[in-house]
C-alpha cells in the first residue's frame, strides 16, 4: 500500500521506489490549517503519470482542500507539494503546468464558447493562427465545434461542463484537476460523462485528479482511489484493493456494503486470524495491519462473498445454522436479511437461473438456514 | 399612468418650458426676463470666456470621476470580500457622511486645509515644512472637495456589482495563466461593468454642474459652470442668459449620459 498516512520515514512500496521521485504530483507531509482546525492532515501521496487518481470521501475530508493546493488557491500550512518533479512553494496558480475544472465551471459570462477556451493560450502568448487550431481541436475532443460563437449562459449544463474541460484541455497541462465536475448533472448525464471522461483521459493522455464524493463514480473512473477522511488520507489503492482489502472500519464501511462483527482475537496464525464473538462463535477471516491477539477486532464480510444453503458441515470455517428475517427481491441479486443470534447479516446471492417458482427461490422467512463464507473473503480489522 | 404624467409635467416639463421661454428674452435692470426674444444669450454663451468654462467644468468633472473611480474600486472590494457580518457594518460606515449635512461636510474639509488648519499645523509642528501650503482655491482643492463628496455614489454601485461577482471566475483566469492585473482586466473589470458605469454616471452628472464645492473649496478663485449659473441667478442678475446657460449645461450632459448608456448596452449585452 502506498503513502497512505504512512509516518515521514515509512518509504513508498517496491513499485514506486522503481518510478523513484518520477511522480506526476507529490504531496509530502502536507498539513492546512484554518485557525485550530486540520482541513488536511499530515497527507501524503504519490500520483503517477497518465494516471486517472480520485480523491473520494464523505463532506469535510479535506480533499477540495488539497485538490486547491495542488492548483495553488491555497497554501499549505507545512509540507511539501511537488508537481512533475518541481518543488510549488509560493508559485502562483498562474505559473504552475496544472489545469483545473470548477465544481461551478467557471465560463467566463462576457466571452463567447471559442473565447473561453482560447483564453489560456491567450495568456500563453501563442499566435492566433495556432491559437485557433488548438481552439477548434479542443472543441471537437468535446463534441462541440458548432458551439463556437455561442455564450455559456445559452447552453445546458452538460454543454457547459463539456466547454469547461475543452477550456482546461486546451493547454495541454501536465496535470488536469477536476473538482466534483458532475455533481450538477442528472444521472443519465453524469454516467454518460464518466465513460466520455475515462475515455477523454486516455486519449490525452494526462493525469487527471478528479475529486469526488461518489463512490460508485470513484470505482467507475479510477485506477487509484485516495480515501479521505476528516483530513487524513485512510487509505491509497486501486479499486480492487480498496475494495477486497480495506484497512480500517472506515474504508470498509464506505466503500460498497459491508456486514461487521466485533470480538475479541483468540488467534493469528499466518495471513488469518480467529475472531470471538461474545455469542461463542469464532469466524476466521485474513488478518489485517494492527490485529493482535487478545485485542478488540471486527470481522468485515462483504454480503456478496457469504452464501446460504440448505445443509453445510457445522464443523467448516464460518459456517452457521442461522434464521431467515427477510428477503427483497431487486432483479439481478436476491437481498437476504439473516438472523446470527442477535446479529442481523446481509447476504447478497445473484439469481442465476430465471425460474418464475417463486418456491424453487430462496428461503422464506423464518426458515432456517446455513450461512458459510471463506476465510479468504473477511476480513480482520483492528478495533 | 394619469398621476405620473401630472407630476413630471408640473415638477419638471414645465419649468424647463419656462426656463426655455426666458433664454431667449433679454433682461431688464433688475435682471428680470424682458422681450424682445433674441439669440443673442446663446450667442454670449458661445463666447470664448463661456466655452472655456465649460470645457474645465468637463474636465474637472472627469477626473473627479476618474479618480473616484480608482478610489472606491479598492474599497468595494475589500468589502466585497469581507465576512459577511462585517459587510453591513462597512456599508453603514460608508453611508453615515452621506447622512449628514452636505455644506457641514464640505466646510469641514475646507477647515482641514486651510492655511492654519490641523493639516498645516501638524505639518508646521513636524517641521517637514516652515510656511503653511496654501492648499485651497485650486483646481486640485476643488477636486479634493468633489471626489469626497461624491465617494458614496462611487461605491454603492461598484459594491453592489462586485458583491455578485462569482470568486472563482477570478481563480479561473488565474487557473489558466492570468496574473492578477490580467485577471483583473480580462475578467473582473468587464463583468463588473455595469457598477462602474452606474457609478460613473452618478458622479459625473453632478460634478458638472457644480457649485457649492466650488465656491467653498475654489474661495472664489475657481470658476466653474454651476457657479457662473448660480451667480447669473444672484449677484450678476441676468436670468435670461442664466437660463441659456443651464439649458446649455442640460444638453451637453444628456449627451454625455447617452454616450455612457450606449456603451453600457454593449456591454450589458454579452453579459
Amino acid at each position: 500500500m502506498d503513502g497512505a498516512s504512512t509516518p515521514l520515514h515509512a518509504k513508498p512500496d517496491v513499485e514506486d521506489s522503481a518510478l523513484a521521485n518520477d511522480f506526476a504530483v507529490e504531496l509530502r507531509d502536507v498539513v492546512k490549517l484554518y485557525g485550530e482546525v486540520a482541513a488536511v492532515d499530515h497527507v501524503t501521496m504519490f500520483i503517477r503519470h497518465n494516471e486517472f487518481f480520485s480523491l473520494l470521501g464523505p463532506s469535510g475530508c479535506g480533499k477540495t482542500t488539497s485538490l486547491r493546493m495542488i492548483a495553488g488557491f491555497e497554501r499549505p500550512t507545512s509540507g511539501v507539494i511537488a508537481i512533475d518533479n518541481k518543488l510549488m512553494g509560493a508559485t502562483p496558480p498562474f505559473r504552475r503546468d496544472v489545469n483545473t475544472v470548477f465544481q461551478s465551471y467557471a465560463l467566463f459570462p462576457h466571452m463567447t464558447v471559442e473565447q473561453n477556451v482560447a483564453f489560456g493560450l491567450q495568456m500563453k502568448g501563442i499566435n492566433k493562427d495556432e491559437t485557433k487550431r488548438r481552439t477548434q481541436e479542443a472543441l471537437e475532443l468535446v463534441r462541440l465545434p458548432q458551439l463556437a460563437g455561442r455564450y455559456p449562459k445559452q447552453m445546458s449544463g452538460g454543454q457547459q461542463q463539456r466547454v469547461a474541460l475543452a477550456r482546461a484541455l486546451v493547454n495541454r497541462p501536465k496535470v488536469l484537476l477536476l473538482d466534483e465536475p458532475l455533481g450538477a448533472l442528472d444521472l443519465k448525464l453524469r454516467k454518460e460523462m464518466q465513460i466520455e471522461l475515462k475515455t477523454l483521459q486516455h486519449q490525452v493522455g494526462i493525469t487527471f485528479i478528479y475529486v469526488t464524493h461518489d463512490q460508485e463514480e470513484a470505482l467507475t473512473m479510477s485506477d487509484r482511489i485516495a480515501i479521505m477522511s476528516r483530513g487524513k488520507a485512510l487509505q491509497i489503492g486501486s479499486p480492487l484493493e480498496i475494495y477486497e482489502r480495506p484497512n480500517c472500519r472506515f474504508v470498509a464501511d464506505f466503500i460498497g456494503e459491508t456486514n461487521f462483527l466485533d470480538g475479541k482475537v483468540i488467534e493469528v496464525r499466518g495471513d488469518f486470524a480467529t475472531l470471538e464473538l461474545p455469542s461463542g462463535q469464532t469466524f476466521v477471516g485474513r488478518v489485517s495491519e494492527g490485529v493482535r491477539a487478545g485485542a478488540h477486532a471486527t470481522l468485515s464480510v462483504r454480503p456478496e462473498k457469504m452464501q446460504l444453503l440448505e445443509n453445510a458441515s457445522s464443523t467448516a470455517a464460518n459456517t452457521y445454522q442461522v434464521t431467515v428475517f427477510s428477503i427483497a427481491y431487486v432483479g439481478s441479486d436476491t437481498r437476504v436479511i439473516i438472523n446470527l443470534g442477535a446479529q442481523r447479516i446481509d447476504v447478497w446471492e445473484q439469481n442465476s437461473s430465471s425460474t418464475l417458482n417463486p418456491d424453487d427461490y430462496f428461503f422464506k422467512p423464518g426458515e432456517n438456514a446455513w450461512l458459510t463464507f471463506k476465510p479468504e473473503n473477511a476480513l480482520v480489522l483492528a478495533g | 399612468m394619469f398621476p405620473g404624467a401630472f407630476w413630471l409635467v408640473v415638477f419638471f416639463a414645465l419649468p424647463l418650458l419656462v426656463i426655455f421661454v426666458i433664454s431667449f428674452m433679454a433682461r431688464d435692470e433688475l435682471g428680470s426676463p424682458v422681450p424682445p426674444f433674441s439669440l443673442d444669450n446663446y450667442q454670449q454663451a458661445f463666447d470664448s470666456l463661456y466655452l472655456n468654462l465649460f470645457l474645465f467644468s468637463l474636465w474637472i468633472s472627469l477626473l473627479t470621476t476618474v479618480v473616484t473611480l480608482l478610489i472606491s474600486f479598492p474599497v468595494a472590494l475589500y468589502i466585497a470580500r469581507s465576512p459577511k457580518r462585517w459587510r453591513n457594518i462597512l456599508i453603514f460606515l460608508v453611508m453615515i457622511p452621506f447622512w449628514t449635512n452636505f455644506l457641514v461636510r464640505t466646510y469641514a474639509l475646507q477647515f482641514l486645509m486651510r492655511a492654519n488648519g490641523p493639516i498645516n499645523t501638524l505639518l508646521q509642528g513636524l517641521g517637514v515644512i516652515q510656511e503653511p501650503i496654501s492648499m485651497l482655491s485650486t483646481p486640485v482643492a476643488v477636486l479634493i472637495g468633489l471626489v469626497y463628496g461624491e465617494l458614496p455614489f462611487m461605491i454603492l454601485p461598484l459594491y453592489a456589482s462586485l458583491e455578485k461577482f462569482d470568486w472563482a471566475m477570478f481563480e479561473a483566469a488565474q487557473d489558466l495563466g492570468a496574473d492578477m492585473r490580467r485577471a483583473f482586466l480580462r475578467v473582473m473589470l468587464p463583468m463588473t461593468m455595469p457598477g462602474v458605469l452606474a457609478g460613473s454616471i452618478l458622479v459625473f452628472v453632478p460634478s458638472v454642474g457644480s457649485y457649492i464645492t466650488v465656491e467653498l473649496m475654489g474661495g472664489g478663485k475657481i470658476n466653474m459652470i454651476g457657479r457662473v449659473i448660480a451667480s447669473q441667478f444672484g449677484v450678476a442678475s441676468n436670468w435670461p442668459f442664466g437660463s441659456a446657460i443651464s439649458l446649455l449645461l442640460m444638453v451637453v450632459v444628456t449627451i454625455a449620459a447617452l454616450v455612457y448608456f450606449r456603451v453600457g448596452r454593449g456591454e450589458r449585452m454579452a453579459l
